[in-house]
């Protein structure tokens, strides 16, 4: 008994070759990304802007109007109202108050009182400005430094040209990834930032697999030409590629359909960034090593095997 | 590649069997794991807030006010001294870490002198002062010493949020001193931290001083209020009442030794008792004032001024305000636990409740369970019997990570169970990459031996170093993140490491037992 062979080992697609279409949807992507970023803004969720988000149930079918009238009376500006899941279940958001910190909680305290008995407050948060502020700050912090470590280590296992082709995959998907939030207003709060690392540290994984083949192709065919030295390497490890990803988003597949409301809003995110991921590894990190004088990395890599 | 030592098959086999042992407490309810003796396994997963359901609460400790206070209190200091000793002065004043005045016989050298003395004498060890020929005396307190006060007033305040919340009975809370001026609070299970909020939205400093009956309240209220009183409100239903008090404090609430709700002719009181100084303090206060008011103070204002009829001698006494049953109580609590060196400020507050708290893990384990399943089918499906050994190790994956989690005590959150995810798509790229290279050898047309043998030298390069760019990325996570990004790569970094262990010597140890026992011509794979 065998296996199905998903992708045929004679598969010899020229992903070189049509490496200006890859550049240009990449582009396209990143333009994009960043347009909807620019003009349609990030739904910054309460994590970033400070505010009150209250998830409440309700015995019967929630009477969002009625909800609604009521919390107006309070004068709390920007309140919204959304159904979260089940008729029963509402999502409150409150915009941040104006005023200090301990206004925020005083106003959690005002809002319970005015919606009364009756409702179930299943999820209260609340968040003061300059916590919002740090939270922003430390997460694009941390993002980035995991991403230069990442690059000093590819650096040091590989050469220059790969780390930099690498990281330029890598920023492609984040910029992706925020530009889908940007897209689609989803909520963008701490779990967005988490989002964006699993991207990055999923894609960074599958770039390394690839530039491993190329690594070791251009130590085993001395005179090949690099371009089709890039495309047998990217070839030779589709298989792979389309088999991981495929099982990360079955296992992602599974937490978006059956995990919930709160588990599913943020798989959604993962699984395009999953398959950005995929993508950029096969049809940008790789390709754009040919943006460098690859030359030189099989010069060295040639010393390289001559001195071991 | 395929010959693997004897010691590294006991340590393999020993490593699946101690994560069995350390995840199986996880199926039993937290009480049976209690109960369970200390010798065998009984750690389970720390369930986050978001799954366990409880609130976190993050303050902020007003140190500014720490030191603003240790600044009047030398500048008080200073002035007493200077009294003390008839020097006459002006413009005594704090200015950030200075008390600062200026001397009116500044021309005289010796005063200056001594002066400097007084001022040496005071802070001697902290403190740093100067008298300049033109008689400007200044006491500067050292950044060391005022570093030290916040640090105090730092493990002060976490001391007496602790004793107050532990006063409340709520359970297992948790308390740390977050960077340098904060307070995390977490109540697993708290689902309204209203009580807890109020309680600490007061520093509780108590104090008893005299009503200044040498002014009334209207000529004090047009300006002419005496030096040293002050006036302040007692707060009575919608009305307050204006009061003429003494600045100085007769006794403080530092000198309680407990106190404790009552009732007084049906009204709810809050008794307490001094410890002996504050009753000697207290019984001649009240001995010399017979007839006069005296007014008990919580954080500047009055709870209530009575008469004094008698000297109070037994050192316990009680309060009557208008309380509530709830308020006096809740008053008792503060006086018992202690007043905050400073007032806190809610930052940030998070209440999950119970409910949904389990039904997010309800889903989360559903999900994961379901995932696994997928996995392990579609695996089968491209693999066979290898994807079999692939599942295999895909099981003992999870049971050890759930095993790390528990045994580590990590904190599983939210995107804990992403990184979970995710943990389950690595754990099959290394097979993924070990039998795609097993394959290629096989098409390249080596025998089954030596195609095993070099796919998995081969892939080994690849899976470390694409594990371990992954691994350095969540270590620097772990690092510089906060809160869901740490769970996040705690979770990612446990599963990068325990599916290295698994793909590399798990499923080669099956693999390779397979091979020598059945010597097979074809592999189904």
């Amino acid at each position: 008994m065998h296996g199905i062979q998903f992708v045929s080992p004679n598969t010899s697609i020229d992903f070189i070759g049509k490496r200006f279409i890859t550049f240009v949807v990449s582009l396209v992507i990143i333009l994009g990304s960043l347009g909807a970023v620019l003009f349609n803004g990030l739904n910054y969720g309460i994590d970033f802007r400070g505010g009150i988000l209250m998830e409440v149930q309700t015995e019967g079918p929630a009477d969002i109007a009625s909800l609604r009238s009521k919390l107006g009376d309070l004068g709390l500006g920007d309140v919204s109202l959304q159904e979260f899941g089940t008729p029963r279940d509402v999502l409150i958001r409150v915009e941040r108050q104006p005023g200090g910190e301990e206004v925020q909680a005083e106003t959690v305290v005002k809002v319970k009182q005015k919606l009364g008995s009756g409702i179930d407050f299943r999820r209260v948060e609340s968040v003061g400005p300059t916590v919002g502020a740090e939270l922003i700050q430390n997460g694009i912090q941390a993002v980035l430094w995991a991403m230069v470590a990442m690059l000093i280590y590819v650096w040091f296992r590989f050469e220059w040209q790969f780390a930099v082709c690498g990281i330029l995959a890598l920023l492609h998907d984040a910029i992706s990834i925020i530009g889908l939030y940007g897209l689609t207003r989803i909520e963008f709060n701490t779990t967005a930032i988490v989002a964006v690392l699993i991207t990055v540290g999923y894609s960074i994984n599958d770039t390394v697999v690839v530039y491993d083949r190329i690594r070791e192709n251009l130590r085993k065919y001395k005179a090949m030409d690099i371009k089709e030295l890039i495309n047998k390497s990217i070839n030779e490890t589709l298989s792979r590629s389309v088999l991981t990803s495929f099982t990360t988003l079955l296992a992602l597949g599974a937490l978006y359909f059956f995990g919930g409301e709160v588990i599913s809003t943020y798989s959604l995110p993962i699984i395009v960034g999953i398959s950005v991921g995929t993508y950029s590894s096969i049809c940008l990190a790789a390709p754009l090593l040919l943006v460098f004088n690859i030359k030189t990395i099989r010069d060295q890599a040639k010393n390289k095997a001559a001195t071991a | 590649m395929l010959h693997i030592p004897k010691w590294k098959i006991v340590l393999i086999i020993a490593t699946c069997v101690l994560g069995i042992l350390y995840a199986l407490p996880n199926l039993l309810s937290s009480e049976t794991a209690d109960e369970l003796p200390s010798w065998i396994p009984h750690e389970q997963v720390n369930l986050g807030l978001d799954l366990q359901g409880g609130s976190y609460l993050l303050l902020e400790v007003d140190l500014q006010a720490v030191l603003k206070e240790r600044m009047i209190s030398l500048s008080d200091a200073v002035r007493t001294t200077l009294r003390k000793e008839r020097i006459k002065y002006t413009g005594l004043h704090v200015e950030k870490d200075a008390v600062i005045f200026k001397l009116m016989n500044g021309q005289d050298e010796a005063l200056r002198d001594k002066v400097y003395k007084l001022l040496f004498k005071l802070e001697p060890n902290d403190g740093e002062a100067s008298v300049t020929s033109d008689g400007n005396g200044r006491l500067v307190l050292s950044a060391q010493a005022l570093a030290l006060r916040e640090k105090a007033a730092m493990e002060q305040t976490r001391e007496i949020v602790q004793r107050r919340i532990d006063e409340t009975g709520t359970r297992e809370p948790l308390i740390q001193q977050q960077g340098t001026d904060r307070i995390l609070i977490q109540l697993p299970g708290l689902g309204d931290p209203s009580r807890i909020k109020k309680l600490l939205g007061q520093t509780a400093k108590l104090a008893f001083r005299m009503v200044d009956h040498g002014a009334s309240v209207e000529e004090a209220q047009e300006g002419r209020l005496p030096p040293g009183s002050e006036i302040l409100m007692e707060h009575a239903g919608d009305s307050t009442i204006p009061y003429v008090i003494r600045k100085t404090v007769v006794v403080s609430g530092e000198m309680l030794v407990d106190s404790q709700p009552g009732f007084n002719e049906g009204f709810p009181v809050v008794t307490f008792r001094f410890d002996s100084v504050g009753a000697r303090k207290f019984g001649e206060a009240t001995r010399q004032n017979v007839g006069r008011q005296f007014a008990i103070i919580l954080d500047n204002k009055v709870i209530s001024a009575p008469v004094i009829n008698e000297p109070i001698m037994g050192g316990s006494g009680q309060i009557s305000g208008r309380f509530t049953v709830q308020q006096a109580s809740d008053l008792a609590l503060l006086l018992r636990a202690g007043a905050l060196p400073a007032p806190l400020t809610i930052l940030e507050e998070r209440t999950i409740g119970p409910g949904l708290g389990a039904d997010s893990i309800e889903a989360g384990e559903r999900a994961t369970v379901l995932a696994i399943i997928l996995v392990a089918i579609f695996m089968f499906i491209a693999y066979a019997s290898f994807g079999g050994v692939a599942n295999t190790a895909l099981v003992f994956n999870m049971i050890i990570l759930i095993a790390a989690l528990s045994v580590l005590q990590a904190t599983l959150t939210l995107p804990g169970i992403a990184g979970i995810a995710l943990t389950l798509g690595m754990a099959v790229d290394a097979n993924v990459l070990i039998y795609e290279r097993i394959k290629e050898e096989l098409r390249l047309g080596k025998k089954v031996f030596s195609a095993v043998d070099a796919g998995y030298s081969r892939a080994m390069a690849t899976i470390i170093d694409s594990n371990i760019t992954t691994l350095i990325g969540a270590m620097f996570l772990y690092q510089f993140g906060t809160g869901p990004i740490r769970g996040f790569a705690v979770t990612l970094a446990l599963g990068i490491i325990i599916s290295m262990f698994t793909s590399i010597s798990l499923t080669r140890l099956i693999v390779v037992t397979y091979i020598k026992w059945k010597r097979p011509q074809t592999l189904s794979i």
